[in-house]
């Protein structure tokens, strides 16, 4: 195994901590007050930020050059889906004890359920072709289908915004707004960037032919 | 409608439950539903139920004699009560009131009475606690975030205060202010709200029987987390319109403008009376998850109209568009 795979398995025991956290407090009866909210608040953060780890691979894999760290980035990924999967299942479960009535008003009726649950859709596909066989029948689409993270993203925050405009304070939603901000315009960016450098150089090329 | 009005014979649900009983509720529900997610059933460290005790040892007694107007539901834990609080002044997370409102200082406090009153009067804390005799009102508390609980307040009526000091015929409404020192109330600097936190009442709404001046709860005084020294408790209302730590009490003739209204004006009506036909904007109303009982074992119940208090307070609304005046 090599350095990557010993960091691929550190990854995989830190990853499930806040998943584990949870039945620590329980067994503690540390969950406060209302424990169902406090879990779906944790399993939705916890997705969040997977998202955001998830996307931080490739601008930290150009900044440092190890390009091994992408080998990492599924996990990372699968990561998120699996805390997506805990939230969506305690909402399902706990919350509305599978009256898909009331769920189905609530994704039809409210902004902040229909977006958040959007955004669980989309991660189906990108979780189900996650396998190397996918990676290989897909080809070039499977890139183009996996852009997607950037829409889901988007939409995870707009849901997490929503929720906590009730308490009327947006320093979180403000704090992965700008994390968010800060990955999606390196995507943009950085092809320019790329292009200038690259170009500069074949000008230094040609200058340096001509004279 | 489903009132139980209390015989007055029967014991209150704080009595009925031994205070470790109630404390310690919530944590088997925790563990249950650990079970339920698969895992063997440890036993839970009665580490929550002590930390809380400690917290509240020693608040002074105050004792109610029990109120017909009680309901006779199970008490939430006072655990639960005193730990799970939306007082924004000391931080908007519901663990920030438990954490941070040590700082309040409760003594000397006064409530100054002002404005269309023939005698406007600033009263000090320790009279208008021997102003009327305490009662103790087990009363349901349904906030707007779609949660409630059942909690034995300890107070009086508001009217007893308000006949004392005259109202004129101009006044129409009341505003309540509460206390607003960024020396004791680490949350007033941030700007989620207008500071100080402002509700009002109806004229005839202030004078319902049910809207409890309320200076204790589960036999004592406030926690500062709930609103010690004296707050403000309207069943039927959500939660909010029940003002923490009140320094004055302002008769108006004009609607006054609260906090909320002024934060978000399409989602926080001035009567807020609670309603399952009324959805809030960004969620439902028709429903409420019960502190303690409603969860990993029990669906969340239905809310009921006024709170389960319309057959008391359902005539101050007669004619009225609730839809509108939400």
């Amino acid at each position: 195994m090599g350095s990557i795979g010993w960091l691929k398995t550190a990854i995989f025991v830190l990853s499930l901590v806040p998943f584990l956290r949870l039945f620590v407090l329980g067994f503690q009866d540390r969950l406060g007050a209302n424990p169902i909210e406090f879990i779906t608040h944790s399993t939705g953060f916890w997705t969040l930020t997977f998202l955001c780890i998830t996307l931080a691979v490739t601008p930290l894999r150009r900044l440092t050059g190890w390009q091994q760290l992408i080998r990492v980035r599924r996990m990372l990924g699968l990561f998120a889906f699996f805390y997506a999967c805990a939230h969506l299942v305690t909402y399902v479960w706990f919350d509305q004890w599978f009256s898909l009535e009331e769920i189905a008003k609530d994704i039809w009726k409210r902004p902040f359920i229909t977006v958040g649950f959007a955004a669980f859709v989309l991660l189906v596909p990108l979780a189900i072709t996650s396998t190397n066989r996918m990676m290989r029948r897909l080809g070039r689409r499977w890139s183009q289908l996996h852009r997607l993270v950037y829409v889901i993203v988007i939409l995870g925050v707009a849901h997490f915004w929503w929720l906590k405009e009730d308490k009327n304070d947006l320093s979180e939603p403000w704090l992965f707004a700008g994390i968010v901000a800060v990955l999606l315009l390196f995507r943009l960016l950085q092809p320019a960037w790329q292009r200038a450098v690259r170009s500069r150089k074949q000008a230094a090329a040609t200058g340096a032919a001509r004279s | 409608m489903l009132i139980s009005v209390r015989d007055p014979s029967q014991p209150a649900a704080s009595e009925v439950a031994p205070e470790a009983v109630y404390r310690s509720r919530r944590r088997i529900l925790a563990a249950a539903g650990l079970a339920v997610a698969g895992l063997p059933l440890l036993a839970a460290g009665p580490a929550r139920a002590q930390r809380a005790s400690a917290a509240l040892g020693e608040l002074a007694k105050l004792p109610g004699k029990p109120s017909p107007l009680s309901t006779m539901e199970r008490a939430t834990s006072l655990d639960d009560a005193s730990t799970y609080n939306n007082f924004y002044e000391f931080g908007t997370d519901k663990s920030d009131p438990a954490r941070y409102a040590g700082s309040l200082h409760t003594r000397p406090w006064t409530v100054v009475v002002e404005g269309e009153v023939a005698k406007p009067k600033t009263f000090d804390i320790e009279e208008l606690l021997r102003l009327a005799p305490q009662e103790e009102r087990i009363y349901r508390m349904r906030c707007v975030e779609g949660w409630s609980m059942v909690i034995p307040w300890v107070g009086y009526p508001l009217s007893e205060l308000i006949k004392r000091v005259e109202p004129t015929g101009n006044a129409k409404y009341i505003e309540f202010v509460t206390l607003a020192d960024p020396k004791q109330m680490p949350g007033l600097r941030s700007g989620v709200l207008g500071w100080p936190y402002l509700e009002g009442l109806r004229m005839d709404e202030a004078m319902h029987p049910l809207s409890l001046l309320t200076f204790g709860m589960y036999g004592s005084v406030l926690p500062n987390q709930n609103g010690a020294p004296i707050r403000l408790t309207v069943p039927w209302k959500y939660g909010f319109k029940s003002g923490k730590s009140i320094v004055k009490i302002r008769f108006t003739e004009k609607q006054p403008l609260t906090s909320w209204g002024r934060a978000g004006p399409s989602e926080y009506g001035f009567y807020s009376n609670v309603n399952p036909e009324v959805d809030h904007p960004r969620w439902s109303q028709a429903t409420e998850r019960r502190i303690g009982e409603d969860g990993f074992l029990q669906r969340k119940r239905k809310t009921l109209m006024f709170n389960g208090y319309g057959e008391q307070v359902g005539q101050l609304y007669a004619g009225m568009d609730l839809r509108k005046h939400f």
